[in-house]
């Protein structure tokens, strides 16, 4: 008897506590925050997909996947790096999945793919990574859903161009990746030096993915003041090195990715001294990126790229906006609306973002040191900044009409007027 | 019911119920199968040349560039093909691969087994080279999108319309290269690959039905180019890499050479993995290989060999049998 | 162009020559016993790079990584010989089509395994610096890797002629029915065979590792490229192996250098040429 009755007895403050849920439930209740994150986990950009995630996911745990009450589900799905594919798998987030947004891509490709999709779908996407020019210039009216919260390739490649004119070069000799991004890269730098009163001599396209640039280098031209570089992953572990030993002691001049810590912890002593420019660097002396730096290394067992801080950063804006809306999903439009007046200061620095849903950001111009940082124990080689521009946009000094009718730079544009 | 009938009428069978029963599944498999159709022709083309000439290519994924990329430049540059026109299109797609087939086929067809192998290899990277390099055509390593799907009338924006388009496609591929391989000119095929001296000294002019068969599935592999422009909605190089081609004699191996159909099992079981299964796990390049390791060592003829080892091991389980059966009456 | 820049480039293609040398001997033999096209040939160099890597991290020693990470993966190539091509028996496509199956699974297992960030094999530091020859900067390690063809080859080519092993594989290669006739364990020539190309493609890969780097996707880089060699030399021989080696290696430096607008085809494009004209490649004996 007395069995039953405790039974019962115990049974009884489950019973009011499940009662007093169902109370309370259907207020607080919310529909859960979808989002889907379209990244490469397999194939040649796997480690690429592998920072965005663990950027993106670092914030959620910090966050306890949850944004203003609301509770957040990442799905990540696997584009393999193709862009055909990115597109069958951002269909499925939406249609199967049901995600209010989408996150990611990584190439060029990849963008120009998944941004109609959010047309066609009326689903936001927000480009964590994707530099090409284009999409938040002129083909920025396809894409209503569009933003993009990490920049575009020339965005660092401006500020960079004038300060080499500071520096006093006047004749620089580029060679870059052959794809889009590097055409980007080179355009920007190119235009901006050569308004300052700088020349490009030279530019030299090595297929993406060359590691031997024996063949390149002996037609360095020997009167450039310095080499303005754009590799990319291993091509930027390659080509310092082939550069210094075969005698070329002249500065290089080291585009946004060449030197970035995606590729930097793996380098040697050789790139000491080596500058280049981007939004983001691990060595950034605030308290901010600080600790995001030593949580992050903690927790993935290496030092943060962009890659993760941008998608790190990402998610939380897309916090800030869900506080704004009280955990409640605003509707595409008026998500955006929001995101794009939003003003953050992430581990990069302060950030807003200009009327083509672009981010604005400061650009760090950066130099490698061995050194010792952050209370770590031994010298590593790190990008401290000797240098920043503060909020700069896309279309950096130059207004953005005047900008938009000059067309997306090229291979062959700007041309090389002062090519020898 | 001799046991070719037999094998159309499965085969009817299996078509009518993916028409269907696909349509009322998830977009996404919906997605996925027309995906799995769309690149089945050019796998099917590819077991022309494998499974029946006995060529083993590793450039075919060329001519899905050639129809894809032409696809992608008219409709971007010229507008062209995204109404009415669209039938003209998949002809002059088909046309240009098969031109470029032609090319490629007087250098290649001279070589056999590995050297065939590796020219095709070689001409394939050269097409990649070009769709990388020709950025003023082909966008380079961007790629080019396509503004929307054709629209003659249907709105084949609509995954299930776009579904049975392409599904009526490679129904009429698979019916014209059935009747291709069984006519005496799939027969002397068969032939050559099997004893290709033997139909020298016949006669047969045995270069001249390898160039055609090389010919005929340059064509095809165009046809699937256009449609795949057009499932993904954006063309690029990676469309033309060398892993297409391996993935796609792959999938010709692992189908089952010479059966035509075995071909889109192939592109159906490989594009489940990579593209469903990778949804559900990570691992998944670890069950790929592992499929094709398993196929390729246990079973030669690949996944449409399966009835027949059946029913052979059933008639072999039948003559011990048979065997102490008539014993037992002695 | 002054005399400078052509022997600058000459010495670079020959280097370049050199690591190819290395890549396609292994790949030549295979063909020559065994009529395999090994399409896994370019995970073995990507594994040996990485295996060196390792034996980097843990022991601290490049000199051990380089015949640690070369038996290990002729080990791996010994075993995939044994437990898996040998019961196809004698079926060209499905073996090469099985040795794709597992560059597949290499490929996987060596991200899930190194990860896929880029790496570089630092060699001892005597071997980072230049000499300066005549106003030339040259690198030091792009000699030691010259060097390095250049023993390999010569081992090779004793083995080959001067041992009864070589004389073994010698008569596999021409006429692998006879060779059994006269007693010699063709199945065991094969074995070694392809432990030895392994091997080779492995020494390939962390020689080659200081030089172009560690990384996903280096062995579908390198495999069209030790094709190139193997078929411009012709299969199955070693001697070819070598020219082609050096053909590809100045074509290919040259070519970019004074064609950059064709730098996508100086590698296939001689390729598709030359075994429309030869299809068993210059020397090939088939």
């Amino acid at each position: 008897m007395t069995g039953k009755l405790a039974r019962r007895l115990s049974r009884m403050p489950v019973a009011a506590a499940l009662l007093l849920a169902m109370q309370l439930a259907p207020a607080a209740a919310q529909e859960a925050l979808r989002i889907g994150v379209v990244a490469p986990v397999t194939g040649i950009f796997a480690q690429v997909g592998a920072d965005m995630t663990n950027g993106f996911k670092m914030y959620l745990d910090q966050t306890n996947s949850t944004f203003a009450g609301t509770k957040v589900v990442p799905i990540i799905e696997d584009s393999q790096g193709k862009p055909d594919l990115a597109v069958t798998k951002a269909r499925k987030l939406i249609l199967e999945d049901h995600v209010q947004m989408l996150v990611g891509g990584v190439l060029a490709t990849e963008g120009y793919a998944l941004a109609p999709v959010s047309t066609a779908e009326k689903t936001v996407y927000i480009s964590s990574v994707t530099a090409a020019d284009d999409l938040t210039q002129r083909q920025l009216p396809n894409f209503p859903y569009f933003l993009r919260t990490s920049w575009t390739s020339s965005q660092p490649m401006h500020p960079f161009g004038q300060w080499a004119c500071d520096q006093g070069y006047k004749k620089i000799a580029a060679i870059a990746a052959d794809y889009a991004f590097g055409y980007e890269s080179v355009g920007g730098f190119q235009k901006a030096f050569e308004d300052c009163g700088g020349k490009i001599i030279q530019k030299i396209w090595p297929p993406i993915g060359t590691k031997d640039f024996g063949p390149y280098i002996p037609t360095i031209k020997p009167d450039a003041d310095a080499v303005f570089s754009l590799m990319v992953g291993p091509m930027a572990l390659q080509f310092p090195k082939q550069l210094r030993d075969s005698g070329y002691t002249s500065p290089i001049v080291g585009g946004s990715v060449s030197y970035d810590e995606s590729a930097l912890p793996f380098m040697g002593d050789e790139v000491i001294g080596d500058v280049s420019a981007e939004q983001y660097s691990a060595a950034l002396l605030t308290p901010a990126n600080e600790a995001f730096v030593k949580t992050y290394r903690a927790k993935y067992g290496k030092v943060p790229s962009y890659f993760s801080e941008s998608n790190y950063t990402t998610a939380m804006m897309i916090d800030d906006v869900m506080k704004e809306t009280g955990g409640k999903w605003p509707g595409s439009q008026a998500f955006i609306a929001k995101l794009a007046a939003l003003k953050v200061d992430a581990p990069r620095g302060p950030l807003s973002f200009d009327d083509m849903r672009n981010v604005v950001q400061n650009i760090y111009i950066k130099k490698v040191e061995k050194t010792m940082l952050f209370g770590y124990d031994k010298p590593e080689l790190w990008d401290m900044v000797i240098k920043t521009y503060p909020a700069v946009s896309q279309f950096w000094t130059y207004g953005k009409d005047a900008f938009l009718k000059q067309p997306v730079y090229s291979r062959d544009f700007p041309a090389c007027k002062y090519c020898e | 019911m001799t046991r070719a009938r037999c094998k159309v009428l499965i085969v009817i069978a299996a078509l009518a119920a993916i028409a269907l029963v696909v349509p009322h599944s998830t977009s996404f498999l919906i997605l996925l199968a027309t995906r799995a159709l769309a690149f089945s022709i050019l796998v099917m083309s590819l077991d022309l040349l494998l499974g029946f000439a006995g060529l083993a290519s590793l450039g075919q994924a060329a001519y899905l560039g050639v129809g894809a990329y032409l696809t992608a430049i008219l409709a971007t540059r010229y507008q062209f093909g995204l109404g009415y026109d669209f039938g003209l299109v998949v002809a002059l797609g088909m046309f240009m691969s098969a031109a470029l087939a032609a090319v490629f086929g007087l250098l290649a067809v001279r070589a056999t087994g590995v050297y065939f192998l590796m020219i095709t290899l070689a001409l394939g990277q050269c097409v990649w080279g070009l769709a990388y390099r020709w950025n003023s055509l082909t966008g380079g390593d961007n790629g080019i999108n396509l503004p929307h799907r054709p629209q003659f009338g249907i709105d084949l924006a609509n995954e299930v319309t776009f579904f049975y388009v392409v599904f009526g496609f490679f129904v009429v591929s698979l019916s014209i290269m059935y009747t291709l391989v069984r006519s005496p000119f799939g027969r002397s095929l068969v032939g050559i690959r099997e004893r290709e001296p033997r139909m020298k000294i016949l006669g047969y002019n045995t270069w001249l039905h390898k160039y055609l068969a090389f010919i005929i599935a340059g064509a095809f592999g165009g046809l699937s180019g256009v449609l795949w422009a057009h499932t993904a909605g954006i063309v690029s190089p990676e469309n033309v890499v060398l892993t297409t081609s391996v993935d796609a004699l792959l999938m010709t191996v692992l189908g089952g050479p010479g059966t035509l159909v075995g071909g889109a099992i192939g592109a159906a079981v490989v594009l489940f993995i990579r593209e469903y299964l990778s949804t559900l796990v990570h691992w998944w390049q670890y069950v790929l290989g592992g499929v094709y390791i398993l196929v390729i060592l246990y079973l030669p003829g690949g996944l449409m060999s399966i009835p027949e080892r059946i029913r052979r091991r059933a008639a072999r389980a039948e003559a011990p049998a048979a065997q102490s059966l008539a014993a037992a009456k002695l | 162009m002054d005399a400078r820049f052509w022997l600058i480039q000459t010495f670079n293609g020959v280097s370049y020559g050199a690591l190819l040398f290395l890549v396609g001997s292994g790949l030549s033999l295979i063909f020559g016993v065994m009529r395999i096209v090994n399409l896994s040939h370019g995970s073995y160099f990507l594994l040996g790079g990485y295996v060196a890597l390792t034996v980097i991290w843990t022991a601290g020693s490049w000199l051990l990584a380089v015949p640690v990470a070369a038996v290990t993966v002729a080990v791996i190539g010994l075993v995939m010989e044994r437990v898996f091509l040998r019961p196809l028996g004698f079926d060209p496509l499905r073996q090469v089509l099985l040795t794709v199956g597992f560059a597949f699974l290499f490929q996987q297992a060596a991200l899930d395994i190194w990860t896929g960030n880029p790496f570089d094999i630092d060699p001892p530091a005597a071997l980072t610096k230049s000499i300066v020859v005549g106003g030339l900067h040259l690198p030091l390690y792009r000699i030691f890797m010259i060097g390095v063809a250049l023993a390999i080859g010569l081992a090779l080519w004793l083995m080959m002629e001067k041992t009864r092993f070589g004389a073994a594989i010698r008569a596999t290669v021409d006429d692998a029915q006879m060779a059994r006739g006269v007693g010699i364990d063709t199945s065991l020539i094969s074995m070694l065979i392809f432990a030895l190309g392994a091997l080779l493609a492995a020494l390939g890969g962390v020689i080659g590792g200081g030089f172009l780097g560690v990384y996903p996707g280096l062995d579908f880089e390198m495999l069209p490229v030790a094709f190139a060699v193997v078929i411009i030399g012709g299969m199955g021989s070693l001697g070819g192996a070598a020219i082609g080696a050096l053909l590809v290696g100045l074509a290919d430096n040259f070519g970019k250098a004074l064609f950059p607008e064709v730098s996508y085809f100086t590698l296939y494009a001689p390729m598709a040429l030359i075994l429309a004209v030869r299809p068993t490649g210059l020397f090939g004996r088939d």
